[in-house]
Order: structure tokens, then sequence, then C-alpha cells
């Protein structure tokens, strides 16, 4: 029996490794979800088996509750993709929480307590902070991204804030490290209780002061940390399966946070610490230059007229739903010979990635997703440049005002094309709470309104043969 | 009795292969590839079946069974919106 459980766990390892080796490239990548299903599957027979298993009905009615809730949960519409993320690194570190709780009591009430020493009290205490952290944390970053009414969007800060959160923190890491030393202390049981409500506390007031344009990079952290939750788990049940499987997820969270933040030229402590997206006290000194408006007729024309046209999309995009409209252009664009990109930025959206998804659902093809860093060269040479619900990113002031919260922000050079078209719902500004002077530039022509009823406009231009 | 020493061996060399492995990744797919980790990550859904079927007191049982609920629900969301999503991706 030992024998299956080693040989299922090398088995599904290497499964999950050849999975996430098949992500390379968009043609192999369902063969990656095949092989993690194989993987996991082998591993939760090959546990189940066990002889120590013997209350079935239990495990089977949690499976089948697992179905229950899992199924409907991967039906979500792709704008709701991000909470998804956000509620599923929840339940991984409620799982870990959760277990190492179980664990703790059971081995503190075993006679003798022969499982306890100072390291596996380590791995328990550091696998129930994590867990319980990245259990609450998670939920209140996936609150945010649903909008829900009593969790502001807005980052909310307040005098001492991060004394407050770090206070919170390092009780909760000193009670363990007294736990570590005296691991079979009679207050252990209180304090083991203790390190859990400071970690679930601790998880709520991190992500209190986080605005939505940082969602990118606390989702991708938030990823990190549920990976090492399982690490440490795997650390408390000698379990190598597990400790792997965790790693692989805790460096895919590192790697992402690490382009997130670069591609917000932040650190990590700037994140978690600096509130971003705080309306900024009056930058915008001196006259507002005027906006320059156009009609959807002469927008038509600009495009048609244009023999390549790059699209720059964000989350105003999402929001409006208007990505359908956006296929509908493309093909539009496309039929007439006019050459169509869009270009990504890294953070663009609610999560890594989240463009490209939304944009491949309209079934518009991956091969006309461009990465923000092959675009920028093309740019200067671009007939139009439609700017669609993304504000930040194409924020050519990131180049050179220091006092912004979104300096030296690497962004995507709308602004260098011939001319620049862009739809904006309002006149309010971004998610940073800074102005854009893209939209007052003297090759920029402004299309007020919602994304989806502008584009719907644009493509009716187009069908009606109104213009040809 | 854990071997801490081959543990935390395991623990490094896995980081390296998934730095490696990750880094390759290609960047249409980062959303498809966090659900996808977020479902492989949730194999501490063999700690729970462990904690939920073995001879344990009633409470530890419970605890058990909310884990394994709550990592079922991982695997299972996980990899169905991994496929959905990835068959949205085409070339042309």
């Amino acid at each position: 029996m030992h024998l299956v459980s080693e040989l299922s766990a090398v088995l599904a390892t290497s499964l999950f490794i050849f999975a996430l080796n098949w992500m390379n490239d968009p043609k192999t990548a369902r063969r990656g979800v095949i092989a993690g299903v194989v993987g996991m599957s082998v591993a939760v027979l090959a546990t189940w088996i066990q002889p120590e298993i013997i209350h079935h009905a239990w495990i089977f009615a949690a499976i089948v509750l697992g179905f229950a809730v899992g199924v409907p949960l991967s039906r979500v519409p792709l704008t709701a993709v991000p909470q998804r993320t956000a509620l599923s690194h929840a339940f991984g570190g409620l799982a870990a929480g959760l277990v190492g709780t179980a664990e703790f009591f059971l081995w503190i009430n075993e006679p003798g307590g022969g499982h306890i020493t100072p390291f596996r009290m380590g791995a328990l205490v550091l696998e129930v902070i994590l867990g319980f952290l990245t259990f609450t944390g998670s939920l209140m970053a996936a609150g945010k991204l649903q909008e829900v009414r009593w969790i502001p969007q807005r980052p909310v800060t307040y005098p001492g804030q991060n004394v407050v959160n770090m206070g919170v923190l390092v009780l909760a890491f000193a009670l363990g490290a007294a736990l570590v030393v005296n691991p079979h202390a009679p207050w252990g049981a209180q304090a083991f209780i203790a390190i859990a409500a400071l970690a679930t506390l601790f998880g709520i007031l991190l992500i209190i002061p986080i605005g939505g344009a940082d969602m990118p990079t606390v989702i991708s952290i938030l990823n990190a940390y549920a990976g090492l939750a399982a690490v440490a788990m795997g650390f408390v049940l000698d379990s190598k399966l597990l400790v792997t499987a965790g790693a692989l997820d805790g460096s895919s969270g590192l790697i992402l946070s690490i382009i997130m933040c670069r591609a917000m030229n932040r650190s990590f402590t700037n994140v978690l610490f600096g509130a971003f997206g705080k309306a900024q006290p009056a930058i915008a000194a001196g006259e507002q230059k005027p906006w320059k408006q156009e009609t959807v007729e002469g927008a038509a024309q600009l495009l048609e007229q244009a023999r390549n046209v790059v699209i720059i999309p964000g989350y105003g995009m999402a929001v409006a739903q208007a990505q359908h409209k956006v296929r509908e252009l493309y093909d539009a664009l496309t039929k007439r010979g006019v050459t169509v990109k869009f270009a990504i930025h890294p953070v663009a959206g609610r999560m890594p990635g989240h463009m490209n998804v939304l944009l491949a659902e309209a079934n518009i093809p991956y091969s006309a997703l461009v990465e923000m860093d092959e675009i920028n060269p093309e740019m200067p040479q671009t007939d139009v440049a439609l700017v669609l619900g993304a504000n930040d990113v194409v924020n050519p002031s990131a180049r050179y005002a220091k006092s912004t919260p979104i300096y030296g922000m690497p962004i995507i050079d709308a602004d260098k094309a011939k001319t620049v078209l862009a739809v904006k719902r309002s006149k309010n500004p971004g998610f940073a709470g800074i102005d854009n002077e893209l939209y007052t530039l003297d090759n920029t022509w402004m299309l007020f309104g919602d994304a989806k009823a502008v584009l719907a406009d644009l493509v009716k231009q187009f069908g009606g043969g109104g213009i040809h | 009795m854990t071997d801490f020493g081959s543990m935390l061996f395991v623990f490094v060399l896995a980081t390296f292969i998934g730095l490696g492995v990750i880094r390759r990744v290609s960047r249409l797919l980062y959303t498809p590839l966090m659900s996808l980790t977020n479902a492989i990550s949730a194999i501490a859904v063999v700690g729970s079946i462990v904690v939920t079927g073995a001879d344990h007191p009633l409470t530890i049982r419970i605890l058990g069974a909310v884990a394994l609920f709550a990592s079922m629900t991982n695997i299972v969301s996980g990899f169905m919106i991994t496929d959905r999503m990835l068959k949205m991706f085409k070339k042309q």
C-alpha cells in the first residue's frame, strides 16, 4: 500500500509538470488539462484506498458537494473570472488552514505527543497563518472585484494602518515562535487558536487599502500564498506530492506577481502597503487643455481610410461587455483590408491575461493579440490607435510626471500613432485618479459614451453602406 | 519521523522546476494558467481525505470534510474553467 501511494505521487507530480509545460503554447494547452485531471484522479484514488480510511460516506459526500459548487463556479461569465480565481485562492487557503488546525488538535491530544516536534510545529504555524490569511484576504479581494456593496471599492486608509497591520502579523508570528520553542506548553491550544484568529484578521486588513488597479498584482500574490500554504501542509503531513504541487503553484504566483509589479513599475511592498489608487490631491495644475470630440461618422471614416489600426482594450471594455462588438468592428475592418491588431498591456483588466481571455471569447484569433513590448515599436507607423476603455496604461505622463503614482510605469505608446481615437465613458480620471493628457493631444479625438454603444454605432456605419 | 532535509530538498528542486516551466508559459494564457495551478495545488485534497476518512474524533473529521469540500470545489471548477477558456483560443 505504501508503494502504491509513493508511485502514484511520482506519477501525479510528473503529470502536473507536463500540464504546466504544455501551457507554453495555446495549441498544446488543452492537453495540460487532461494531464492535470489524470494526475489528480490518480492521487485521490491512491489516497482513498489506503487501509486507514474507513469513513467512505463522509468523503463521498464532501466530493459530491464539491462538484455541486464547483461546476456552476466554472460557468461564470469571463468578466467574472478574476472573482472566481480569488474565491478559489480563498478555498485553497481555507483547506490548508482547516487541515492544519485538525492536525494540531490531533497531535496535542495524542498520548505522549510524539508527533509534535519543533520542526512540525513550525510547519503547522506557517500553514495556518498562510492558510487563514489567504482565506480572508482572497475573500475580500473577491468581494471587491464582485463589487459587493459593503466592501468599499476604493482603497481605505487610515493613519497608522501599516503599523496596525504589521503588528497583527508580528504578534501571530511571535506566538508561533513561542509554540515552536515550547511545543508541549499547556497554553498551546489557546495560542494556536489566537494565531489562527490573528491570521484571519490580517487577511482582511491587508486587502482593505488596495484598489482595483492593483488587483492583478494582488491576485498573483495571493496565488503565491495559496501555493506556499499547500507547501507548508506538505511539510506537516510529510507529503512530497503536496510540497511539489504547492511549489509549482507558488512559483507560478511568484512569477506572475513579478511580471505584474514590473508592468506597474512598483515593488511588492509598495503594492501591499502603498494604497495605490487613492485620489491624488490636485496634481493637474495649470490650465486644462480642451478635448476635441469626434462624431461616429468621422471616426468610421478615419478607421476605414487607415492601413493599420491598433485597438488598445482596457477594463472599461469588459465592464461595458463590449468584446463582441469589438469582434464585429474587427471583422468589418479586416474585410476592408485594414490590418487590425490588439495591444495588450500586462495589467490591463483585473487579473493577469484577462484581456486575452475576453477577446478570445469573442472569437478574435490570438495571432492578433500583441504584447506591449512587441507593439510599441510599431506604434509610430500606426494610422489609428483606438483606445477602448483603457486609461492609465496609455497615459503619457507615466514617462515623466514624477509626482503621479503611475510614474515609470511602462505604457502602450498610443500617443505616437498618427491619429488617436479614444472611447471613454465619462470625463472622470482613471483608477489611479490622474488626468490623462493623451485625451488632449493634437492628434487625439474623443468619442464619449458607453464602449458597447459607441462600437455598435461604428459597426453600423460600416454595415449600413453609409460610407464606401 | 519527518526527514526535514529531504523535504526541503524536494521543495527547493520543485520551486526551480516550477520557475523554469512557468517562465515559458505563453503570455496569452496567464488567466488559464492561474486557474490550472489553482486546481493543481488543490492536491491538498489528499491531506483532507486522510483527516476526514481516518478513525478520528468527530470534530476533526468535520474540519477535514469542510477542507475536502473546499479542495474538491477548486479541483472541479479549476480544471473545468481552464478547459473552457483554452477552447476559446483559436489561431485564425
